[in-house]
């Protein structure tokens, strides 16, 4: 579904990702953890398509496609949908009007007829109770005055609208309390099935308790230095990065 | 072409004004006609040297021969139909090039104590009543073209609410270009006057034929005495080849409160003034305002808030949407006076560009004598938010569609303040074809 072989990107001619490998295929749920800093945003966001960034070697191929050739909106159409970190604040756009453009835009896309108004709302309201969202957010601006956690929430809630392909998500556990961490995993594990694929990038073992993973990736200094099984996750939350590190150099 | 010779063209024009105008003009109205040509020939269009047009050079006015454009009557009912913003259920006074068009026009049945006349009928009818309101607020401090109003006025309308009244529905003047001829002009005047405690909702909404290139010279007087109450929509929808000037002069008295939506999506050059004078404490106004423009169009917006006495308050909201070449100003002056404590003056200019092309300058201009006044200020000028551009297009929605989503979220903090859903959703649709990328289903409001 992905193949990320040897990317390498900068900013403003700072060297960021130094050289990635990275395949996920259908059904697999990759987490790719590492300390601030390491790379783990911008590799999220070289795939997302945000300007910015050069692409100075490498390659990624999502779908037999090349993918740094799409422009952002064509790879959420195609079924890459990002997570923000940091998810933006629009004032003045409402969540629900987002949701019915960016979901009738992939209808479009797939050759499918514009949602029915009613049916559609049916189905918001239906996914807004799985992550216990209150009927208001549909009319509050896109995430603005959202709580860090509410913000985190309506970004499952629009994966669980749009229901991608591949979902990226980064940091999504962060900032979130016991109770939307669980919240927040059953929307994602709700998304797990075999002909999806999702990137978890966390910092916490506990996420993963929730979401269990195929595979564990270490990045750290713009390269992935260890791959292994969950087991590596809880090896990490043990010993620290560190170790790691020390042991890639 | 080169200018026109304002002696020999104007200064004839006024000469026959008394000839060509009705024959029921009264005394007072033609003496007044005569001195304003006369200032007018004198003093000319403004200069770009002139502090006060800085930013809009008139030229394109001056090169041009104007005359009134004859009364045609071609204007039909089903074309003015598609006029009213739907749901809206107006009174309502159409003109056709400036004259009153009675059979297109409902009024029919006004509440007691209030009066509205095509300026025409008031002449003829009740010169007496009308005569006392005709400039009554209105100068020529800051502009010429209030002066060649008064010597050109032909029609337009007085709206008189006695004490106490409202006027349940709003009323709609419907001023509309329908002769597409080189070099026509014409020069409404609007008088509003509410009495203590009326109130009322008038909208002032310049709408053309497709390629109508006129020239609009408005002044719209309107006193608010004590404690009443008036909505005032200025709505220009001309045609990208029309041109429009407009005076607007507001006098306020004790408790009152005037709000003013003043939306500018049409014309090729636009300027409006709007001057505000609150004279009686407790006095309140709202100022809200709105422009887009686009291609080679150019829109000038001046307000100017007098507050003389104590306990005035005015709040303004105007933001400017410019793209492709087009140009747009906004200069809002607001002037406190030595006795005028607690004074409370709001402004806030926000300004998109949305081409390298597209201009917009915004000077707030604020004036303080007084020591115990809370008065605010703030303009801005930029580009949409990238970051939130792209987390739209990350979600799948076209970048066009992102882009005017963007712009709606924008012109919305201004349009949400019109009390009228169904203007407000009228503007948004006029917006929305006005801008590239399309958006489906209004479900976002
Ligand atoms: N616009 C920018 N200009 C310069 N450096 C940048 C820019 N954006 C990110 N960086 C740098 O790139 C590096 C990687 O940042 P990135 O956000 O990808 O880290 P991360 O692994 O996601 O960290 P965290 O765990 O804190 O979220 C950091 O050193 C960061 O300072
Ligand atoms: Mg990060």
């Amino acid at each position: 579904m992905l193949k990320i072989e040897n990317l390498k990107a900068d900013i403003d001619g700072k060297e960021i990702l130094k050289g990635i490998d990275l395949e996920v295929k259908p059904g697999e749920v990759h987490a790719i953890m590492g300390p601030n800093g390491s790379g783990k945003s911008t590799l999220c966001q070289v795939l997302g398509g945000r300007d910015g960034y050069e692409i100075t070697e490498g390659s990624v191929t999502y779908q037999q496609q090349n993918l740094l050739e799409m422009d952002p909106e064509i790879r959420a159409r195609e079924g890459l949908l990002l997570g923000f970190q940091y998810p933006v604040e629009i004032p003045g756009v409402k969540n629900i009007y987002l949701l019915k453009e960016a979901y009738n835009a992939r209808r479009k896309h797939l050759g499918e007829p514009e949602a029915d108004t009613f049916q559609f709302l049916t189905m918001v309201r239906e996914k807004m109770q799985m992550m216990q969202m209150d009927e208001s957010f549909l009319h509050r601006a896109v995430n603005s005055g959202f709580s860090g956690g509410e913000k985190k929430r309506n970004e499952i809630l629009q994966m669980l609208v749009l229901e991608p392909r591949l979902a990226l998500l980064d940091e999504t556990d962060s900032g979130l309390d016991i109770d939307a961490l669980k919240i927040v995993s059953e929307g994602v594990n709700h998304l797990r099935s075999e002909d999806r694929a999702i990137v978890l990038v966390t910092h916490y073992q506990r996420l993963l308790s929730h979401i269990e993973p195929d595979y564990v990736h270490v990045l750290t200094g713009g390269r992935i230095v260890k791959s292994g099984d969950k087991t590596l996750a809880e090896e990490l939350e043990r010993d620290g990065y560190q170790a790691i590190i020390e042991e890639a150099a | 072409m080169s200018a026109i010779s304002r002696d020999t063209h104007y200064g004839q024009q006024a000469e026959q004004l008394d000839e060509t105008l009705p024959g029921h003009l009264p005394q007072w109205l033609l003496e007044r006609r005569r001195a304003a040509a006369r200032r007018f020939v004198e003093t000319g269009f403004p200069d770009p040297r002139d502090e006060e047009w800085k930013y809009t050079n008139v030229r394109p006015l001056t090169t041009k021969a104007f005359a009134a454009a004859e009364r045609r009557d071609a204007l039909d009912a089903a074309t003015i139909a598609g006029h009213a913003p739907a749901g809206l259920e107006p009174i309502r006074l159409v003109f056709e090039d400036g004259h009153l068009r009675p059979d297109l026009s409902q009024l029919d049945p006004l509440p007691e104590g209030v009066q509205i006349h095509g300026l025409n009928d008031a002449l003829r009818e009740h010169p007496d009543f009308l005569q006392p309101h005709v400039d009554a607020v209105s100068h020529e401090r800051f502009s010429p073209f209030p002066t060649l109003n008064t010597a050109f006025m032909t029609d337009g309308v007085l709206i008189h609410l006695a004490r106490g009244v409202t006027l349940e529905r709003p009323l709609q003047l419907l001023l509309y270009g329908n002769d597409d001829s080189e070099a026509l002009w014409c020069h409404p005047r609007i008088l509003i006057v509410a009495e203590e405690q009326a109130a009322a909702t008038v909208l002032e909404h310049y709408v053309d034929a497709e390629g109508a290139r006129g020239f609009t010279n408005v002044v719209t007087e309107i006193v608010a005495q004590a404690g009443a109450r008036l909505q005032h929509y200025l709505l220009q929808e001309h045609s990208d080849t029309a041109y429009h000037v407009g005076n607007v002069f507001v006098r306020q008295h004790r408790d009152s409160v005037v709000t003013s939506h003043n939306v500018n999506m049409g014309g090729r050059l636009v300027r409006h003034d709007l001057n505000v004078d609150l004279i009686e404490p407790g006095a309140e106004i709202h100022l809200n305002g709105l422009f887009l423009v686009g291609g080679r169009q150019h829109a000038d917006t001046h307000t100017r808030v007098h507050h003389s006495v104590p306990h005035t308050r005015s709040h303004e909201e105007y933001r400017g949407i410019a793209q492709g070449h087009g140009r747009g100003v906004f200069k809002g002056r607001v002037l406190i006076e030595e006795g005028a404590q607690k004074t409370d003056a709001e402004q806030h200019s926000a300004n998109l560009l949305l081409s390298d092309k597209a201009e917009i300058d915004a000077k707030p201009e604020l004036e303080i004598y007084a020591d115990d006044v809370k008065a605010a200020h703030g303009a801005t000028v930029g580009q949409l938010d990238a970051e939130a551009l792209y987390y739209l297009t990350s979600r799948g929605i076209p970048r066009e569609t992102a882009r005017a989503m963007l712009v709606h979220a924008f012109a919305e903090q201004v349009l949400e303040r019109m009390s009228l859903e169904p203007v407000r959703e009228a503007m948004r649709d006029r917006l929305s074809r006005r801008l590239p990328g399309t958006i489906e289903g209004s479900i976002g409001y």
